[in-house]
C-alpha cells in the first residue's frame, strides 16, 4: 500500500472535449447496459491524459458524474491505482523501475542520474519539462534497466545513455523508444540463439 | 534443445510483421473453423490430454479449468477473461506475445471462448503496457476485418466479441478475482473463493480467468495434436514454456524452450552464461519473485518444470528466471522484493497489510547488519504467520522470498549482524 493524497491546488472545474466525450462513449459501449462503472479506469485514464499528466479533484468528481457512480466510489479507485498521479508531473514523467530484476543491472546508476538532472523523486524540475518517480517492476526485465517516460519504455539503459536521452527530451530533440542497444526487442543480444529464420520454422 | 519447427511464438522476438498477414503465414487462423467444428467436448478434451498447466504462476491444468464451466448457460452469460496482467517482477513473456505474435492470443480467444459458452472475452492488459495494448488492438481490429471475430467468427457459427481492457497499476489485479472486481470498476480486492469464478465470476456470472500464454498456445496444440505438446518435456510437466532470463547473465533475453530443460542449459545455450562464468554464480530466483531462491548447488543440476523446482522447495512460477552472480548483495536483493510486496498489498487481510510492512522493516535491519542473531528466527515466525492467513496469495508470495533467503543463506545474514557487531561496516555489494 502507498500514501496517496489529492494535491493542495486544484483547477475549479475538469470538461472532457468533445472528442473525448465521443471516445468515452466507445469505452461504455464494450460492457453490458448497467455495467458502465467498468470503464472508470479507462475513462479516469483519459481525464489525466487530458489534465497533463495528473488527475485533478475536479476530473475525478466529473468521471465519477459521468458514470453515474458515487464520488466515493471513483476515488477509491483513483486512491487505489499508483498510475493515476495525484500532482502534477513533468513534461516528460520518468517512471524509473527499481524493483530487483532492474536493481541487479544497474537501476541505481539511473537513479543517481535522475538525481543529478532533475532533482528530488516526485519534483517536477524548474522548467516544467521533467520529473521522476521509483515505480515498482514494469515488466521488461530482459531489457534491465529500463524507464518508462510517458506512453513509451526505454530499455538497455546504463547512466550514459539514459544521461542523453533525458537531454535530448529536455531539448527537445527525437529520441528512440525501446532499447537503447542493438536489439530490436527481448532476443538475446549479439547471435540469436532460437528463431533464426524470420517468419517461422519451414 | 528445442528445435525452431516445435516453438510455438515464432515472432517472439518481433522480427517479423505482427498483423494478420505474417500471423497467417505462420499458421495463425488457419481453418480454425474446422477447429471449432470438432466440438467443445473435443477441444477440452484434447486441452487436458495435451497435459498443458496454466503458464500464469499457479500451474493449474489449463483442460480441467475449462471444464469447470457450466455446460449449458442458466440464462446468465458466459465470459473468457485474459489475464494480461503481467507484473511479477522477472516476468516479461506476455508482453512479447502481445506486441510481437498477438494473432495467436486472439484466435486463442475466439477457440477457448467457444469450448466454455463464452460469446464474449475481455483481455485485461496491465496499464502500462500502452504500446502492447494498442498492439493488441490493431490486431483485434483486423481480425474483426477479415471476420475472424464478431457475428459467425470465422464462419465457424459461433458468435464471438472481444474487448481490450487495462489496469492502472496495481500487481493484486493479476490476482484472478481482483482482476474481475477491477474489470467491474472497483478496487482491485481479490474475492473470497468459494463461489470459483467458474460459478460466480465477472458481474456474477460464470467466467474463466486464463493466462495470456496458456490462450495463446490452445490454438497451435489443438491443430498438431495433443500428443505432439505432451510428447515435449515430462510427464505431468509438459510442452513448451517461453522462459524470461534477467539479471546477472551475458545476454538477458526471452526464449521458448521445452519444459524441463537443465537451468544451467538454459542459461548458457541462451543467454551467454552467467557474468563471469558459471562458477561466478551465487543465486536464482527461478520463476519470478514470489518463489525461494535457489543457492548454486541446487542451480547446477535442477530441471525447469513444476515438479523439479517444487522438490527443491522452489517453483516454476511464471518461468521468469533472475540471475544473480556473486557481486550481489542477496539479502538487498530480497530486501527490494519485500519493498515491492510492501508496495502492492492491497491492504484487505491484516496479515498481508501488516506482515508485508514487518517483513520490509526487518529485512531492512538485516541488510545493515543493525540487528539482532535472534531477529532471524523472529522474522521466520512472521512469514508463517502471513503465509495461509490471506485471502489471496500475495501474503504467500512475500513470505516465500524471504524464506528462501534465510533458509539458504542464514550463515550470510548471521556474519553481517556479527561484523556490524564487531565495529565493522557492513558488506556493501559492487552494484
Amino acid at each position: 500500500m502507498s500514501v496517496r493524497r489529492l494535491d493542495p491546488n486544484q483547477p475549479d472545474s475538469f470538461e472532457f472535449t468533445a472528442e473525448n466525450k465521443a471516445w468515452a462513449e466507445g469505452q461504455i459501449k464494450k460492457y453490458p447496459d448497467g455495467r458502465q462503472a467498468s470503464a472508470i479506469i479507462s475513462l479516469l485514464w483519459r481525464a489525466q491524459k487530458q489534465a497533463g499528466g495528473w488527475l485533478p479533484e475536479p476530473a475525478i468528481r466529473y468521471i465519477a458524474d459521468y458514470l453515474d457512480m458515487p464520488h466515493m466510489r471513483a476515488m477509491e479507485v483513483v486512491t487505489f491505482y499508483t498510475m493515476f498521479n495525484l500532482s502534477p508531473v513533468g513534461e516528460h514523467f520518468v517512471q524509473l523501475c527499481g524493483t530487483t530484476p532492474c536493481w541487479l543491472r544497474g537501476s541505481d546508476d539511473l537513479k543517481a542520474v535522475c538525481k543529478k538532472m532533475i532533482g528530488d523523486e516526485r519534483q517536477v524540475s524548474s522548467d516544467g519539462k521533467l520529473s521522476w518517480m521509483e515505480v515498482e517492476c514494469l515488466g521488461a526485465c530482459a531489457n534491465a534497466p529500463m524507464v518508462q517516460i510517458n506512453d513509451d519504455f526505454y530499455e538497455d539503459l546504463d547512466a550514459e545513455n539514459f544521461e542523453k536521452l533525458l537531454t535530448d527530451l529536455k531539448e527537445g530533440r527525437p529520441v528512440k523508444v525501446g532499447p537503447q542497444s542493438d536489439r530490436k526487442g527481448s532476443e538475446p543480444a549479439g547471435q540469436l540463439t532460437s528463431l533464426t529464420k524470420v517468419g517461422g520454422a519451414d | 534443445m528445442l528445435q525452431d519447427k516445435d516453438r510455438i511464438f515464432t515472432n517472439l522476438y518481433g522480427l517479423d510483421d505482427y498483423g494478420l498477414e505474417g500471423a497467417r503465414r505462420r499458421g495463425d487462423w488457419d481453418n480454425t473453423k474446422d477447429l471449432i467444428a470438432k466440438g467443445r467436448d473435443w477441444i477440452i478434451d484434447e486441452m487436458k490430454q495435451s497435459g498443458l498447466r496454466g503458464r500464469g504462476g499457479a500451474g493449474f491444468p489449463t483442460g480441467l479449468k475449462w471444464s469447470f464451466m457450466p455446460k449449458e448457460s442458466d440464462g446468465r452469460p458466459h465470459y473468457l477473461v485474459v489475464n494480461a496482467d503481467e507484473s511479477e517482477p522477472g516476468t516479461c513473456k506476455d508482453r512479447e506475445i502481445m506486441r510481437h505474435d498477438p494473432h495467436k492470443l486472439v484466435e486463442g480467444c475466439l477457440v477457448a471462448g467457444f469450448a466454455m459458452g463464452a460469446n464474449a472475452g475481455y483481455i485485461y492488459v496491465r496499464g502500462e503496457f500502452i504500446f502492447e495494448r494498442e498492439q493488441l488492438q490493431r490486431a483485434v481490429d483486423q481480425a474483426y476485418d477479415a471476420g475472424l471475430l464478431g457475428k459467425n467468427a470465422a464462419d465457424s457459427g459461433w458468435d464471438f466479441e472481444l474487448y481490450i481492457v487495462h489496469g492502472a497499476g496495481a500487481y493484486i489485479c493479476g490476482e484472478e478475482t481482483a482482476l474481475i472486481e477491477s474489470l467491474e470498476g472497483k478496487k482491485g480486492m481479490p474475492r473470497l473463493k468459494p463461489p470459483f469464478p467458474a460459478n460466480v465470476g465477472l458481474y456474477g456470472a460464470p467466467t474463466t480467468v486464463n493466462n495470456v500464454e496458456s490462450i495463446a498456445v490452445a490454438p497451435t496444440i489443438l491443430r498438431r495434436g495433443a500428443s505432439w505438446f505432451g510428447g515435449l518435456g515430462r510427464p505431468n510437466n509438459t510442452g513448451t514454456k517461453v522462459f524470461s532470463i534477467s539479471g546477472h547473465v551475458n545476454n538477458p533475453c526471452n526464449v521458448e524452450e521445452e519444459m524441463g530443460i537443465p537451468l544451467k542449459e538454459l542459461i548458457e545455450k541462451h543467454c551467454g552464461g552467467v557474468r563471469g562464468g558459471w562458477d561466478n554464480l551465487l543465486a536464482v530466483i527461478p520463476g519470478g519473485s514470489s518463489v525461494p531462491l535457489l543457492p548454486k548447488s541446487i542451480c547446477d543440476t535442477v530441471l525447469m518444470d513444476f515438479d523439479s523446482l517444487k522438490d527443491v522447495q522452489s517453483g516454476l512460477g511464471t518461468a521468469a528466471v533472475i540471475v544473480m552472480d556473486k557481486s550481489t548483495d542477496v539479502i538487498k536483493a530480497i530486501a527490494r522484493l519485500s519493498a515491492f510486496y510492501k508496495h502492492e498489498s492491497c491492504g484487505q487481510c491484516t496479515p498481508c497489510r501488516e506482515g508485508t510492512g514487518w517483513m520490509w522493516r526487518v529485512m531492512e535491519r538485516l541488510v545493515t547488519g543493525e540487528a539482532e542473531v535472534e531477529e532471524i528466527e523472529m522474522l521466520l515466525d512472521v512469514t508463517k504467520r502471513v503465509e495461509g492467513h490471506t485471502i489471496c496469495a500475495l501474503g504467500d508470495a512475500a513470505a516465500w522470498p524471504v524464506q528462501g533467503l534465510i533458509r539458504h543463506f542464514r550463515p550470510v545474514i548471521e556474519e553481517r549482524i556479527a561484523t556490524r557487531k564487531a565495529g565493522g561496516a557492513a558488506p556493501v555489494a559492487a552494484e
